[in-house]
Formats: C-alpha cells, sequence, structure tokens
C-alpha cells in the first residue's frame, strides 16, 4: 500500500470520527473544535488530491476565521444543559423525519449506478511539472465563472454593509470616547497657565 | 489645511521615529549598572551602617554607661546595663542593639560624649538564625576592634564638622 | 513520488533529518532572543541586563528554561484538562509548522510550494486557538477575558496583514516564497520594501499586534488581566507558550525580510566595488541578518512605545491599516501594469 493510501484512510477515519463527535459531543465547545478538526482533516485529503490552494483557503477561511468567531460565541454562553434537552421527546418525531428523508437521499446517490460510483471520478492524472493549482483556480474564476464570482462579491458586500449599519445604530445615553480627537488633543487646549500675585504669609 | 498636515504627519509617524531615537541614543550610552560585589559605589564617610563600640589604645572602653544614646535612641533599640566598678568607673554590664529596631539614625554616635558608639561603614550583614538580630556587648567590642582604623580615619575626616 | 518501501523510508528520514535541522537551531534562536531582549532592553533604559550565568550572561536561557521545565504545571481547579494541557500545543506547532515554507537561501528550503504565502497566513491565523483554548479551558476570568482579546486583535490584524501581502503578489506575480525574493533581485533599492513602502510600515506594525507584542500587548496587559492567557500556566506549559510567541516574532521577522528586503539577496548587488565579492552576492547570511534586524526592531520598539489602549488598537486596523493598504494595493497593481516595478530587475 502506497504511503498516499495509508494517508487518505488515516485522514478519512478522523474526519468521519471528528464529524460524528460534532454531533454527539454534550459540550459545545467540543463540538466547535471537532469541526476544525474536521476540516483540517479534509483539507489534508484535498492536499492528496494536489488541490493545494483549497485545501488552504479552507483552513484560512473556515479554521482561521469563521470557527474563531464561532468559538467566540460558544465560549460566552452560559452552557446550562438541562434547559437543552427539555424538548428533546417533543421534536423526536420531526427530527426522526428529516433524519430518515436525509438517509434515503444519501442512499440513493450511493446505490445509482454509474452516476456517482467510483468510475465516474477516476484519479485525476498526475500534472505536469510547472501545473499551479493557484493559477488554474484563478483563470477559472476570472473567465468562466466571472459573472458568478463578482455577484458573490457583490452579495458578500450587502452583507457586510448590512451587519454594520444594524450595529451601529445610535442608542441614546451611549458616552463614547473618540479616539482621534483624544490624540489630537494640544497642550493648550486643556491646560491654563495662571500669573498670580504670592499670598503672604498666614498668621505670625 | 491644518487637518491635512496634521494627517501627513501622523501618516509619516514622525513622533514613533522620534521616541525611537531616543531609545536608540541611549543604547549606545555608558550603562549605569555597576556589578556589585565585585565593584561598589562609593561610600560617604559619614555612612551609618552596622554599629561598633570602641576602646581607647590601651584597650579600655570608651563607654561610660551614661545611658544617653539609650535615652536619645528614637526606636528604643539600645538597651544598657551598669555596674560600679571597684575603682569607681561605671562601666556596661550589658549593651545591646536590636538591628530590627534600628533605624539608623546616628542619633546615638551623636549623642556619645565620649566616642564609644558608632556607626561603621559595614552594610553586608545576615542573621541565620531568631536572636542574632541582637547585637551583643562582645560582639560590638569586637567589631570595633576589628574595624577600629577605618572608624577612626572616618571620625578624623568629619572632625572639622562636628 | 519514491517507489521502493526503501526509497519511502529514506524519503521520510531526510525529511525528519531536515526538518530537525530547521527546528533544533529555531528552539535555540528563541532561547537567544530571550537573551537578546534582556540584553536590548536593558542597554536601551541605561542597565545591562543579564550577566552573571556563564560569561556575559550568556547562559542566562539555559538557566531560564531549566528552571521552567523543572517548576510543577499546577492545574486549576474546574479547568478542562485536556483542553488545558492541548492549548500550548496547538499555539506551538503552527508556529513552527510555518518555518517549513521559508527559503534560507536559494536551495535551502524544505517544502518548496506553489502556494507558500498563503501557507504562512494559514498557520498564523491556526496560532489564535491556542491562545483561545487556554482562555477558555483555564476557567479563569483574567485568562478567558486575555483570550478574546488577543484573538480579536489577530483576527482584525489578520486582515490588514493579508492586504498588505496582496500588494507583494501583484509585483511579484506568485505566490511562492522562493520566487518572490527571486522577483526582487537587483540591490538595495530594487526591493519591495521601496514601492510598497505603506504596505510594508503596515505590514511590520500588524506583524508586532499579531504576535501580541508591545505596544500591543493588551493581551497580557498586566496592569488589568494579570497576564492574559497564560496566567494560570507554569511551568513546562508556560514554557510552550513562551516558545511558541517568540517563534512567532522570528518567523514574522523572516517573513518581512523574504517579503520586503529581498530574502537572502545582497543589498550591494549590481554595485561595481563589491558586486563581485562575498558581500555582493546572496547567501544565508543576509538573510540571517536581515531578519535579526527585524528581530531588533521588535525589541527597541517594546523598549520604546507604551501600550496601546484597547479600542485604539481595534480602530488602528480597521480604520486606518485597511483603508491604506487598500489603496496601495491599486497603486501597487497600477506600478505593475505600468511596468514601474519589473520583476527580478
Amino acid at each position: 500500500m502506497p504511503i498516499t493510501e495509508i494517508v487518505f484512510y488515516a485522514f478519512s477515519l478522523v474526519l468521519i470520527a471528528a464529524a460524528v463527535a460534532v454531533i454527539t459531543v454534550r459540550n459545545p465547545i467540543y463540538s466547535a473544535l471537532f469541526l476544525v478538526l474536521a476540516f483540517f482533516s479534509s483539507a489534508a485529503i484535498w492536499l492528496l488530491l494536489e488541490a493545494e490552494f483549497l485545501a488552504i483557503v479552507l483552513i484560512l477561511v473556515y479554521v482561521g476565521a469563521v470557527m474563531v468567531l464561532f468559538l467566540f460565541v460558544v465560549m460566552m454562553l452560559d452552557i446550562n444543559l438541562a434547559p437543552m434537552k427539555e424538548g428533546f421527546i417533543r421534536y423526536l418525531p420531526v427530527g426522526i423525519v428529516v433524519a430518515v428523508i436525509m438517509a434515503a437521499e444519501l442512499l440513493v446517490v450511493i446505490w445509482s449506478k454509474g452516476r456517482f460510483d467510483q468510475h465516474a471520478f477516476p484519479l485525476p492524472p498526475p500534472h505536469p511539472a510547472g501545473y499551479s493549482n493557484t493559477k488554474a483556480v484563478g483563470e477559472l474564476l476570472f473567465t468562466n465563472y466571472l459573472l458568478a464570482f463578482e455577484a458573490a462579491g457583490v452579495i458578500l458586500l450587502v452583507a457586510i454593509i448590512a451587519a454594520i449599519t444594524l450595529t451601529h445604530r445610535k442608542r441614546a445615553g451611549v458616552k463614547r470616547q473618540n479616539p482621534s480627537m483624544q490624540v489630537r488633543v494640544q497642550k493648550d487646549e486643556r491646560m491654563r497657565l495662571v500669573k498670580m500675585e504670592s499670598e503672604p504669609r498666614q498668621g505670625n | 489645511m491644518n487637518t491635512i498636515t496634521r494627517y501627513l504627519k501622523s501618516l509619516m509617524l514622525l513622533e514613533l521615529g522620534k521616541g525611537a531615537a531616543v531609545t536608540l541614543r541611549y543604547f549606545f550610552e555608558p550603562k549605569f549598572t555597576i556589578h556589585y560585589p565585585e565593584e561598589k559605589t562609593p561610600k560617604s564617610n559619614r555612612f551609618r551602617g552596622l554599629h561598633a563600640l570602641r576602646r581607647y589604645p590601651n584597650g579600655e572602653e570608651r563607654c561610660i554607661a551614661c545611658k544617653l544614646c539609650e535615652a536619645v535612641c528614637p526606636a528604643l533599640a539600645i538597651t544598657i546595663d551598669s555596674t560600679q566598678h571597684e575603682d569607681g568607673t561605671r562601666r556596661t554590664t550589658r549593651y545591646e542593639i536590636d538591628l530590627f529596631k534600628c533605624v539608623f539614625c546616628g542619633l546615638c554616635e551623636e549623642s556619645c560624649p565620649v566616642d564609644a558608639i558608632v556607626e561603621t561603614g559595614i552594610l553586608e550583614y545576615h542573621f541565620e538564625n531568631r536572636g542574632e538580630n541582637i547585637l551583643t556587648k562582645e560582639q560590638l567590642l569586637a567589631i570595633g576592634d576589628r574595624y577600629e582604623e577605618t572608624i577612626a580615619a572616618n571620625l578624623r575626616q568629619d572632625a572639622a564638622y562636628r | 513520488m519514491p517507489e521502493t518501501w526503501w526509497d519511502q523510508m529514506l524519503y521520510m528520514i531526510t525529511l525528519l533529518l531536515k526538518i530537525a535541522a530547521v527546528v533544533v537551531p529555531l528552539i535555540l534562536a528563541v532561547a537567544y532572543y530571550t537573551y537578546m531582549e534582556r540584553k536590548v532592553i536593558g542597554f536601551m533604559q541605561v542597565r545591562r541586563g543579564p550577566t552573571r550565568i556563564g560569561p556575559l550572561g550568556l547562559l542566562q536561557p539555559f538557566a531560564d528554561t531549566f528552571k521552567l521545565l523543572l517548576k510543577e504545571i499546577v492545574l486549576p481547579a474546574n479547568a478542562d484538562k485536556f483542553l488545558f494541557l492541548l492549548a500550548p500545543v496547538l499555539a506551538l506547532a503552527p508556529a513552527f509548522a510555518a518555518w517549513v515554507v521559508i527559503p534560507f537561501n536559494d536551495t535551502m528550503v524544505i517544502a518548496d510550494i506553489d502556494a507558500g504565502l498563503l501557507y504562512i497566513l494559514a498557520m498564523s491565523s491556526v496560532g489564535v486557538y491556542g491562545l483561545i483554548i487556554a482562555g477558555w479551558a483555564s476557567n479563569s476570568k483574567y485568562a478567558f477575558l486575555g483570550a478574546l482579546r488577543s484573538s480579536a486583535q489577530m483576527v482584525s490584524y489578520e486582515i490588514a496583514m493579508g492586504f498588505a501581502l496582496i500588494g507583494v503578489l501583484i509585483l511579484s506575480g506568485t505566490l511562492n516564497l522562493r520566487e518572490i525574493v527571486l522577483a526582487q533581485q537587483g540591490g538595495l533599492l530594487d526591493w519591495f520594501w521601496l514601492p510598497l513602502l505603506p504596505l510594508f510600515v503596515v505590514f511590520v506594525i500588524s506583524g508586532l499586534a499579531e504576535t501580541n507584542r508591545a505596544p500591543f500587548d493588551v493581551a497580557e496587559g498586566e496592569s488589568e488581566i494579570v497576564a492574559g492567557f497564560h496566567v494560570e500556566y507554569s511551568g513546562a506549559a508556560f514554557a510552550v507558550f513562551f516558545l511558541a510567541e517568540y517563534a512567532n516574532m522570528i518567523l514574522i521577522s523572516a517573513l518581512t525580510a523574504i517579503l520586503f528586503a529581498g530574502g537572502w539577496l545582497s543589498p550591494f548587488e549590481g554595485l561595481w566595488f563589491i558586486g563581485d565579492t562575498f558581500l555582493g552576492q546572496g547567501s544565508i547570511f543576509w538573510f540571517l541578518a536581515k531578519t535579526l534586524f527585524f528581530m531588533y526592531l521588535f525589541l527597541w520598539w517594546r523598549a520604546t512605545f507604551p501600550r496601546y489602549r484597547y479600542d485604539q488598537i481595534m480602530r488602528l486596523g480597521w480604520k486606518v491599516f485597511v483603508p491604506i493598504t487598500m489603496v496601495w494595493v491599486m497603486v501597487a497593481a497600477v506600478f505593475s501594469v505600468l511596468g514601474i516595478v519589473v520583476r527580478g530587475s
């Protein structure tokens, strides 16, 4: 067995185990961290496919930014497990229905011969020397998928602006420091030198 | 206009540069630190360190148990018991200084009419057990015997100003 | 890809040796960086720094290391034991892993991969986890506040840093660190620091913030939150955090040298009187000298500047650095299109 295959199975095992742990572990911090582990393992599998750009971007964006903010929020919650289990029985039937539908869909995909089986996705041929994954992705993004790419950019921009306007509403009674005013302040704005006669000595 | 120059100034990081220049200058300046046990800073002849009891050149104790030092001591660190010898002189039987109480003000030295109790320049000493902080008469005399030369020299230097 | 079993083993062994050849000097460098820090800051405060242990105090780092290793690791009550001990490792691993793609000279690099710069960015962003987990697992409010501060700061400054890197990418046209250096060939004035001066400044300052160093060390803010995310750590676990912080500082210095100061290239390249001598040739010594210079800057600024207030740090990162870098990225694009800065001239 070549090393690549060992690496593949090792990371796949870790990936599946981590993914299962995300939804079974009680502590939300742990499930967030298991999600990070799952991202890492899938990045490693992408590396085996020589898709290093995608793999690194997965780590950079999801592990480095999204999950950090996620952890931020989860850590600040006061985790109380009892109320979280309260509705378990009530929501169980709906949950089971959703689970069965999802499982059925997956099974249909897996069992449908020809379309999704191994022969439909042969191992990609090894790339010639000097092939740059990054360049290939870039070329695709800025030629074939230019419109979709730009549309995605605009949507993200709108989302950013929306988020900022939502948080930036003016509330009454909030006192704020203005750092640039504080930095800009000059000596003569805050200090006044006073000349005065010295007072005569008191008493004797 | 004013705003623009201010922005330009802050973007050029002039103030940060000024600060950095100061630290860089001090980087090359000679250092104040000395390697303490090997090198020492000069000490005044009036330095008030560990106490000592002196003797006359003939070997007789100077102290006449007048208890002026005991009276003047602001920290009540000095304890003196005295007795009269057959020849009519008064001498101490006990002369103890509690170094934990002592504030090294030097008043004992100044009040002494016979220059018996003095403070030497010794500042490096330590105690290892309870009770060692109290210097007995024997210890004080021993210190005086050992450092008599430097003590006398220091006193001579200072004599004109007393 | 090696074929036989023995070839694979040989490949693995040489790889491990290469890694050791980077990591061992790196750990030593960290040890002596702490010595250098104490000396430099001491000198700037007109003191001498450590002088006692060994000649000139040169054995001081080892004394410190052994002291830390021999101390007990205290587990706080109600701390999450597993995560508490995992956190230092998570902080250290990316700090070391990033060194894989650093080219010491034209040939000395462990993994000459195409997306090297992205890899470094990814590793530096993963380093946040050590901090966050340490802060949360300690079950202490100071540690938690410190962790929140430092991770928010690191995530914010990564953006400015990323933009600064985009300028380099535009001018060099590659993500490969070795090729980025080669694109700067031609002496002191051909390095990227000159055409990208604002980005260079932003990158260095963001590097300070990214490693939580003074004047951006509010994460440790002794006066408010004791020592930040590592309050509860002692002994070897603390030593590992320390190692990670200093390894990151050295990494940022090395990166600055590579991206903006021509890596291993000589500043005198092409000068008629020294162009052909040893000084005129690019070598690993130039790379180390430049890295050392930027490492010195870290210490110099720590000795000079007072700590920033936290809201000012965030304002600087988002409202000052991000716009500056965005504008200059466009300027760099204009440079590149008009051919004002030519690759590898």
